[in-house]
């Protein structure tokens, strides 16, 4: 486009004759024509300024517009996987990869806790967080685990601390228990959501479509393990602190006014990794694996050790146990 | 033809809204007093729209609040409506019968402002549109959102054209088609105890929140609606024929008392019911009530709260129990303004909050709203007020007769206003 002018401004020296070179042009053909190719400059950048506006409305008219996830077709999957993984990487300035893999058949996930091993270093906690890009607004930063520590022996029910802060783990005399998500295959919160925005996949993993949730917040209520999280303002979340290998039904970045939770690591395990709190933990605490595979780790405890769950009376069967050894 | 009808619906409403914004200088003070919080309104849908729902005093520990309140309050209101309407038309009450479109009119506000205060409480209202069946998906019957969402609209739009059609026949000079109409009000009858109790399904049916989890809680609710309701209507009548030409019987109030004293009995009872329940063996269910009740170690912000909505519901229950004050016009509407509020304190965070305090993991927590929620539930309910207001005014218009076709001559109706 800016080179037009210049075609005409030859076209104009043509007319003007032979004999005429360029540098005898005219002061005001000069200024008309300089006028000429400013405009036409301008008109240009603006062109080009539009045409980024409106890939980026394109991409945020596209991903607002797009199916709920589970109903997408695999071609569907695939341009919302695209667009997300160039937005990211643009954002984050550096090449962040979304994962779609499904679940594998035969896979059931389950994990399991030693609540007499847990030190309670909450080390779980932050490598969740490292892994699963949660929000890290300064006083606001969102936690899957709550590590709660009692006394031991209890002094009354409600008697356990949230915010406990210690020199040392683990203190005398304390019991320390973690709670997230525990992934149930009769799960409250699926059942409540108006638009089936979280659901049960068919590893058991218990997920969210962050593009699909409405933040009604139904989940959150229906929970009776405290294991969902809102996004009250926009995520923050630094490039250098972004983990770029994520899944879509996982720890992709998120946005604000949706619904997110434990996802036991969808992007780790769907590859045959642990999760990170399993790999994080200094004492071993932490025991994963495929509930229908009788040689796998947390099949071993469930038939070698004393189990118990969350709130068995509710019927949520949580496929996450705790064990004494 | 049709274009004929058109015309006369174009004229009605012209005529309705005409008659409905004129008024005294009196009148214009409390509409523009109404207005006066939109700007406040618009400032907090900003903030909140724009900043998220981060400016709201909500965590992940309270997850719902104040909007959540006034929406399960209102739901109960448009509910009340009932208390009018079957009186009305199953005993044939003359007064009410008279007015019965009043009440269908505060079932139409009470639900626009529920729609509001959901607005507010969603954190994408954007996506609402996930909810629309064919384009998104809507988890029905397994979500009791859904069943919400659906009773909801159901009874708006049933109280609309029962009371749009109701309007503008009389606009007409002409005969109710009963054939047409008495089913809409039947219907609509029934649908009024459908709104309120889906909405007490959405809350107990919750295992996981054992303050909302018993089998009390849908008729407590609708107890408590059938206080709150008719109270709100014996102000609004009283109004009416203190300020309008439309004169309301006498009957129509103490009938409406009468409903309020009876419907407060049976709230203070199943309170009484659910206290004893929980507290004669507290566990760790009765938690939220003994928070609700006597606080926590600190936790104390609903305390006062609770107190001074049980005492009130006790007093303006003793007190409607004579006839002599239920009579007094004077007094009756300070009373039932008392007993309102009481319940919108009962119902709305009393209930709520608790649900959240201590959360399903035993943790405490404070919660109050930020000056963003406050913000919008004032404007939300002034908006609700300025609506119930004109559309009263203009039903009040129609029903005396002000605002009337004149056959044949398309007469505009403003000589009247």
């Amino acid at each position: 486009m800016e080179k037009i002018p210049l075609k005409e401004i030859e076209e104009n020296d043509a007319h003007q004759g032979r004999a005429c070179c360029p540098a005898s042009l005219s002061r005001r053909q000069l200024i008309k024509h300089s006028a000429k190719i400013s405009t036409a400059s301008l008109f240009g950048a603006a062109a080009l300024l539009v045409g980024c506006d409106e890939m980026a409305a394109q991409v945020s008219w596209a991903e607002h517009f797009q199916k709920a996830y589970r109903v997408m077709s695999d071609a569907e999957i695939a341009e919302a996987i695209n667009r997300l993984e160039a937005r990211y990487s643009s954002h984050y300035e550096k090449q962040v990869a979304v994962d779609s893999s499904k679940a594998q058949p035969g896979v059931l996930f389950g994990a399991a806790l030693n609540i007499q091993k847990c030190i309670g270093c909450r080390r779980c906690v932050k490598a969740c967080t490292v892994e699963n890009n949660q929000s890290r607004a300064e006083g606001e930063e969102i936690e899957w685990i709550r590590v709660l520590k009692t006394d031991s022996p209890p002094a009354s029910h409600d008697s356990s601390e949230h915010y406990y802060r210690a020199e040392e783990v683990p203190e005398q005399n304390t019991e320390y228990m973690p709670i997230s998500c525990m992934q149930c295959e009769n799960p409250p919160c699926v059942k409540v959501c108006p638009v089936q925005a979280t659901y049960r996949e068919d590893d058991g993993i218990v997920v969210v479509d962050y593009n699909w949730c409405i933040g009604c917040r139904m989940c959150i209520q229906a929970c009776p393990y405290w294991a969902r999280r809102f996004n009250w303002r926009e995520p923050t979340l630094a490039s250098e602190d972004m983990n770029p290998s994520t899944h879509y039904l996982g720890n992709r970045p998120r946005m604000k006014g949706v619904v997110e939770k434990c996802t036991f690591c969808i992007q780790r395990v769907r590859k045959g990794r642990y999760p990170a709190c399993v790999e994080a933990c200094p004492v071993g605490a932490r025991k994963f694996g495929n509930l229908l595979d009788k040689d796998s780790e947390v099949r071993k405890v469930l038939a070698s050790k004393r189990v118990f769950r969350l709130k068995e009376e509710l019927n949520t069967e949580p496929k996450f146990f705790y064990f004494v050894d | 033809m049709s274009t004929q009808r058109r015309f006369t619906q174009l004229r009605f409403l012209t005529a309705f809204f005409r008659y409905a914004f004129s008024g005294s200088k009196q009148y214009y003070l409390w509409l523009g007093f109404l207005m006066a919080f939109i700007p406040p309104l618009l400032w907090g849908a900003h903030q909140q729209f724009t900043l998220g729902m981060t400016v709201t005093g909500l965590s992940d520990q309270v997850s719902w609040g104040i909007y959540i309140a006034n929406f399960v309050f209102l739901v109960g209101v448009a509910a009340a409506a009932v208390t009018i309407l079957f009186p009305a038309y199953v005993y044939q009450h003359k007064a009410l019968k008279k007015v019965a479109v009043l009440g269908e009119i505060l079932a139409i506000t009470a639900v626009c402002m529920c729609m509001l205060f959901i607005l507010f409480h969603m954190g994408r209202p954007d996506r609402l549109w996930h909810m629309l069946p064919a384009i998104g998906i809507f988890n029905f019957p397994s979500a009791m959102l859904t069943w919400d969402t659906l009773v909801l609209i159901i009874y708006f739009l049933l109280n609309l054209s029962a009371a749009y059609y109701y309007l503008y026949t009389k606009y007409r000079g002409a005969e109710l088609n009963k054939r047409f109409y008495l089913p809409l009000v039947f219907v609509s009858i029934f649908w009024a105890l459908t709104i309120h109790t889906v909405t007490a399904f959405l809350l107990n049916t919750l295992p996981a929140r054992p303050m909302w989890h018993h089998s009390v809680l849908p008729i407590r609710f609708i107890a408590t609606a059938f206080v709150a309701g008719p109270a709100l209507m014996i102000i609004v009548f009283l109004i009416i024929r203190n300020k309008t030409r439309l004169w309301i019987e006498n009957e129509a109030i103490d009938l409406l008392s009468t409903i309020v004293v009876a419907c407060l009995g049976l709230s203070l009872f199943l309170m009484l019911s659910e206290i004893v329940t929980e507290l004669y063996h507290p566990t760790e269910h009765s938690e939220g009530l003994r928070y609700l009740m006597f606080g926590h170690q600190g936790f104390n912000d609903l305390v006062p709260w609770f107190w001074a909505s049980l005492l009130s519901m006790l007093a303006g229950w003793l007190a409607l129990m004579f006839t002599g004050i239920r009579k007094n016009y004077r007094l009756l509407h300070v009373i039932c303004l008392v007993v309102f509020i009481a319940i919108w304190i009962e119902k709305g965070l009393g209930l709520i909050i608790p649900a959240s305090v201590p959360s399903p993991i035993g943790e405490y927590s404070h919660y109050s709203p930020s000056l963003v929620e406050v913000v919008n539930c004032l404007g939300s309910w002034a908006l609700g007020l300025f609506m119930l207001t004109v559309l009263t005014k203009g039903a009040a218009g129609v029903i005396t007769g002000e605002i009337q076709c004149e056959n044949g001559a398309p007469k505009q109706e403003h000589s009247h206003a």
